[in-house]
């Protein structure tokens, strides 16, 4: 007879494991690229960078390559595989669906509209070059709010009348957006539409990351202290409330704490699909499906998956890059339906 | 520590699902409800897990009003066995049972040694020590059951609550679960179907009907053929059990004409038996 041992135990493996590929993968991919530096230079050029070191005058190109455009790249890509993943279990938990992802709650289309307005009208000129993605984030706060209020009923928010009012007020969302480009035919336009429907990490900068590194990694952590009562949740609302945890207000705190998580990346990186909703499976598949073990290692999982991902894309068909979208979905399918198959994975009922 | 429902209704839009229902559930008994179909016992029920809150009345658990006291802290006196049936995760069977410390825990704190030995025995119990690593979700319903009565006697209730416990189980493990509440020294609201099994388990019985509770009392007390025939519509006759005297009923196939169950004709009661339909169906 064995006991499930201490959390603590059967995590710090893997955690530790991953953090170090991630390591790894982080410094060769800053490395490669158009111009390719060695992960050697790499890594002394990152130090000369964080501590403010000296490097050589012939050295500055590559220095400034490294530490102003891929550095900041590919940071934002580990924070947003991380912040995708970590929503990603948080809300499918939540609805209670093994479809859910980040953007199920019309987050992605509401940010969209939200940037649209913003390069159309040119409204919150305040934020000065921020303006676009403040326009965003708080199209995808409405978007999210506006599906909670509407979904709301007597008997608190049900699960699977959210996702329906989520998908539903997508279309209506994207019906908007399309009228506003309709309306204002310019190019630009219509590429921010692009760049928030497919996702991308070309506008990093230094300047966008810390918002969203905060929002994400404070976001991760209170997620983290509601492994148990996410656990409790998926067992329906009733039983949860006789093991003396309100499923409602869980869920509406929780939902807050996902929402802006989620505005947040989406205002710098676009809606960038099929991490959030893949990788939280591809992690139960292997670790189970207790959720302060998943929450553990999904978003480092997530963040090497992102970290690649983006390298690919930048990469491939250089000096064009390919949409994130695209080649999460070419590597991700195969790998989940590999797993799923090999490992007989079941979520809800048979 | 006794169940008290006072003068309990639910009324959910319009309609009046439980209506001042007062039922007392002494210590350590094991008291049953049953009723047909919507009489507003899972209603009932709800109220004493805190799923629903009852728009009158209240429930006292000893001399705490539940309304008074926090969802944790009454999930520690109580526990429930719903009829929601698992997970949507395939949780190992061990981790559903261990989520029944849920209440005595903060947050992700780990279970204790005597935690898991609490665990470890609960499964015993249940008969379900070899399913200890297999995924809730691959069981057949009536595993899947014992699962969910281990994780409620896991969180050391001093009061259970359970909704159709021996939906799915087999006979052996329906005799079984009865038999375990019977002597865990826990009190014990049950609704049950079966009312052979309601009384051969039940220490008092409560019958309900359209909200209304229609009489409680022993199981000899309240299983009259008149009362089978007004709450439930069918016709029964009552024997006592050969070795332990409890009232088992044996069913006629044969319903009345245009009665309908909980809504019986004025005359249904003065009535004998109709052997009208029977010689009807047997020359069909």
């Amino acid at each position: 007879m064995h006991i499930a041992a201490p959390p603590s135990r059967t995590t710090l493996v893997p955690v530790v494991a991953l953090s170090v590929v991630l390591a790894a993968s982080a410094v060769v991919a800053i490395g490669l690229g158009t111009a390719v530096v060695s992960p050697g230079d790499t890594a002394r050029y990152l130090w000369s960078g964080f501590t403010g070191g000296i490097i050589r005058a012939e050295e500055t190109t590559q220095y400034q390559i490294i530490w102003q455009i891929r550095t900041p790249r590919v940071l934002l890509a580990v924070i947003v595989g991380a912040g995708l993943s970590v929503v990603g279990v948080a809300i499918q938990a939540l609805v209670r669906n093994a479809l859910a992802d980040p953007f199920i709650l019309g987050v992605s289309s509401g940010a969209s509209v939200g940037a649209v307005v913003v390069s159309v009208f040119g409204v919150l000129a305040v934020f000065g070059v921020f303006a676009v993605s403040a326009g965003a984030f708080l199209g995808a706060l409405g978007a999210t709010f506006l599906v909670y209020l509407i979904s709301y009923s007597r008997m608190g928010v049900l699960p699977l009348r959210l996702v329906l009012t989520g998908v539903a007020m997508s279309f209506g969302f994207q019906a908007v957006m399309s009228v506003i480009i309709y309306l204002a035919p310019s190019s630009e336009a219509t590429s921010t539409v692009l760049f928030w429907s497919m996702g991308s990490f070309g506008a990093a900068t230094w300047g966008a990351l810390p918002v969203v590194a905060v929002a994400v990694v404070g976001g991760t952590v209170v997620l983290r202290r509601f492994g148990r009562p996410l656990d409790v949740l998926t067992l329906g609302d009733e039983t949860a409330s006789s093991l003396g945890v309100d499923a409602s207000s869980v869920r509406r705190g929780l939902f807050v704490l996902t929402a802006v998580m989620t505005g947040a990346m989406v205002a710098v990186s676009g809606a960038i699909g099929f991490v959030g909703l893949v990788i939280p499976h591809i992690v139960r598949i292997v670790l189970g499906a207790a959720h302060h073990r998943v929450l553990a290692v999904a978003p480092l999982v997530g963040a090497i998956f992102m970290v690649w991902v983006d390298l690919a894309s930048r990469t491939l068909v250089a000096p064009r890059e390919l949409p994130l979208g695209v080649i999460t979905a070419l590597v991700g399918v195969p790998v989940f339906i590999t797993l799923m198959r090999r490992k007989a994975y079941l979520f809800g009922s048979r | 520590m006794d169940l008290r429902l006072d003068a309990v209704s639910v009324r959910v839009d319009g309609t009046d699902l439980v209506r001042e229902l007062s039922l007392d559930v002494g210590h350590e008994q094991v008291v049953g409800l049953v009723g047909p179909n919507g009489s507003g016992k899972s209603t009932a029920l709800r109220c004493v897990y805190r799923a629903l809150k009852p728009t009158t009345g209240s429930v006292w658990i000893g001399k705490d009003d539940l309304q008074s006291l926090s969802l944790r802290r009454s999930a520690q006196a109580v526990a429930a066995l719903t009829q929601e049936s698992g997970s949507d995760l395939d949780f190992t069977v061990e981790e559903i049972v261990a989520l029944g410390r849920t209440p005595h825990l903060r947050g992700n704190e780990p279970l204790s040694y005597r935690e898991r030995e609490l665990c470890r025995q609960a499964m015993e119990q249940l008969d379900i020590t070899h399913l200890a690593g297999r995924g809730v979700l691959e069981l057949s319903g009536g595993e899947r059951q014992r699962v969910l009565v281990a994780r409620a006697l896991v969180q050391e209730p001093r009061v259970l609550v359970l909704d159709e416990p021996t939906n799915h189980l087999d006979i052996r493990h329906q005799i079984e679960l009865l038999s375990l509440l019977k002597g865990s020294g826990l009190t014990v609201l049950v609704v049950l179907h079966d009312l052979n099994l309601a009384a051969a388990a039940c220490d008092r019985l409560g019958v309900l009907a359209e909200g209304r509770l229609v009489v409680s009392g022993s199981p000899p007390e309240v299983l009259t053929p008149a009362l089978i025939r007004d709450v439930f519509g069918v016709e029964a006759t009552i024997v006592p059990h050969p070795l332990t005297g409890d009232p088992q009923l044996l069913y006629t196939l044969a319903p009345d004409p245009g009665h309908s169950p909980g809504r019986p004709p004025a005359d249904s009661i003065s009535s004998s038996p109709s052997s009208a339909p029977e010689r009807q169906r047997k020359t069909a």
